[in-house]
């Protein structure tokens, strides 16, 4: 915030980083090579929708793009559209494990849709979903202001696995850019599609 | 090309500006005063004046410094952890990472009146407060509207902005005083060591007072007004943010609507904080019209609402090419 938006108490909606995502199939390669976390093929899209019309509009272009792709081969599974406790909504993309650049193309489409509509700002995060052989859960959470990547590990009860999430950073810390700030690595518990 | 629905507010900005120009201009009109007063009775009153600006800007320096632990003393609230408050910080937590901000530390009131405060001299070092009677009262959404709401005044540095503001009147009521008080007690004593200059010190002691009650009555109706034009940019804000214009809505008639019922020991108690709260704690803008208006540090519900409806509408408006 400059200091004109100080003196006019204004603050801009800010605008969506994208292109930060594309890393993300190359990064999956390197964590699994590291720590043995594959990808489970769901990512989701987390955005706050916007009352009114014109937001469920661009919402069901979105999906119907989506699940359009569905039908054809290795298109993945149809769009699952969740809304959480907080009232944000999540864009649940499935597909096989080994189809992460899909995966990705997804989402972004997703992204861009919004983005073109002008309701950028309304992007939260995107989560890709990896499991190990012990059947731990991880996900790589992209934050769409930051443009930087954090990794969740929810544990049993409200509680993270600090430790494989550190682990991660050092493991594929210097394949993405990862949030420095660790106080912004903020829990999405019960994410959909994790 | 990226479109965007967002359109910064001139009108409002306009408002603000000429606000604050105005403070500027009577801060000026001040110093020129005391100056004039002074070189024309050629005497130096110069102590109260230098004593009533350090003990000014300190007490503003300190409120500015500790507001966050005053704020927090004064409301009763305490700190609550993650595990403590998992919804609410959770609500903090995704509109931070929308906004692109510093999360603040999060406290809850143990009060039943519903408001909430955001606190603290910078960003840091802030302190965002509900009560726990406006978590009782309002829905996740609402509760989402009013967190953003408070956010945006963290964003805005609404208590930096409005501490500077009152500097001025707070010097201005200082030298209203002192001289007062000079005038009662000390006015003897000072002219008969000056020898002949007594009437003149009188003379200085009554500019003075009236100088400084001028400035003093119009620097806080300018403050009143900067405030209520910091409010309507805070719920501008909250609506852009969350998208929901009508769910702050919705919790700005709830939070109105209570307001009213409550008793008056609950109001005074809360009178310090208000200009910070989300809603005026003293509800003044109801019964009496006009007046009471220019006193009130909130906009009325009414025009809240208006200006809410206004980003209702742009929102739901084809966007327009960046």
């Amino acid at each position: 915030m400059g200091f004109l938006d100080t003196i006019f108490g204004r603050t801009k909606p800010v605008q969506p980083k994208l292109d930060d995502l594309f890393g993300l199939p190359s990064a999956a390669i390197g964590l699994q090579a590291a720590t043995g976390f594959t990808p489970t093929g769901s990512g989701s899209v987390c955005f706050r929708a916007v009352e009114g019309k014109t937001f469920a509009d661009v919402q069901s272009e979105v999906s119907d793009l989506l699940n359009m792709d569905s039908e054809r081969p290795g298109g993945g599974l149809p769009v699952e559209v969740t809304r959480d406790s907080y009232g944000y909504t999540w864009l649940v993309s499935s597909h096989m494990s080994d189809e992460m650049d899909t995966l990705v193309t997804d989402l972004h489409a997703v992204n861009s849709t919004l983005v073109d509509n002008g309701f950028g700002p309304q992007l939260l995060c995107t989560l890709v979903a990896f499991r190990d052989s012990q059947e731990r859960r991880l996900g790589l959470v992209y934050l769409y202001k930051r443009g930087t990547f954090y990794p969740f590990a929810p544990a049993s009860g409200q509680r993270r696995d600090n430790a494989l999430e550190l682990q991660v950073k050092g493991a594929i810390g210097a394949d993405l850019k990862f949030e420095q700030d660790l106080e912004r690595w903020f829990p999405v518990w019960g994410a959909p599609g994790l | 090309m990226a479109r965007t629905r967002y359109a910064p507010d001139r009108g409002l900005s306009v408002r603000m500006t000429l606000t604050m120009f105005l403070l500027g201009l009577v801060f000026v009109a001040f110093v020129a005063a005391l100056i004039g007063i002074l070189s024309a009775l050629r005497v130096s009153g110069g102590a109260i004046i230098f004593v009533a600006v350090i003990f000014g800007v300190g007490s503003a320096w300190f409120s500015l410094f500790y507001s966050d632990k005053i704020a927090l003393r004064t409301a009763g609230a305490r700190e609550v952890s993650p595990q403590e408050a998992p919804q609410l910080h959770g609500i903090v937590d995704r509109l931070c990472a929308m906004a692109d901000m510093q999360k603040p530390r999060v406290a809850i009131a143990p009060t039943d009146m519903p408001n909430a405060f955001a606190t603290g001299r910078n960003s840091k070092n802030s302190v965002l407060c509900v009560t726990e009677g406006l978590m009782r009262r309002l829905d996740d959404n609402e509760l989402e509207g009013v967190l953003a709401h408070e956010l945006s005044h963290v964003a805005h540095r609404d208590v930096q902005v409005m501490t500077y503001a009152s500097v001025l009147a707070i010097i201005a009521g200082l030298l209203m005083r002192f001289a007062f008080y000079s005038e009662l007690f000390g006015g003897g004593g000072r002219g008969g060591r000056r020898g002949g200059n007594n009437q003149n010190f009188f003379l200085i002691l009554v500019a003075i007072m009236v100088v400084s009650a001028v400035i003093y009555a119009v620097s806080f109706l300018l403050i009143r007004l900067l405030s209520r034009y910091r409010e309507l940019a805070a719920d501008r804000s909250s609506a852009l943010l969350t998208g929901q214009p009508s769910a702050l809505k919705s919790a700005l008639v709830k939070v109105s609507g209570s307001m009213a019922r409550i008793p008056t020991r609950d109001l005074r108690d809360a009178e310090p904080l208000n200009a910070f709260f989300f809603a005026p704690a003293l509800n003044l803008s109801s019964p009496g019209g006009g007046l009471a208006k220019l006193f009130s540090t909130h906009p009325s519900l009414e025009r809240r609402i208006e200006e809410l409806d206004k980003i209702q509408r742009q929102l739901g408006q084809i966007a327009p090419l960046n």
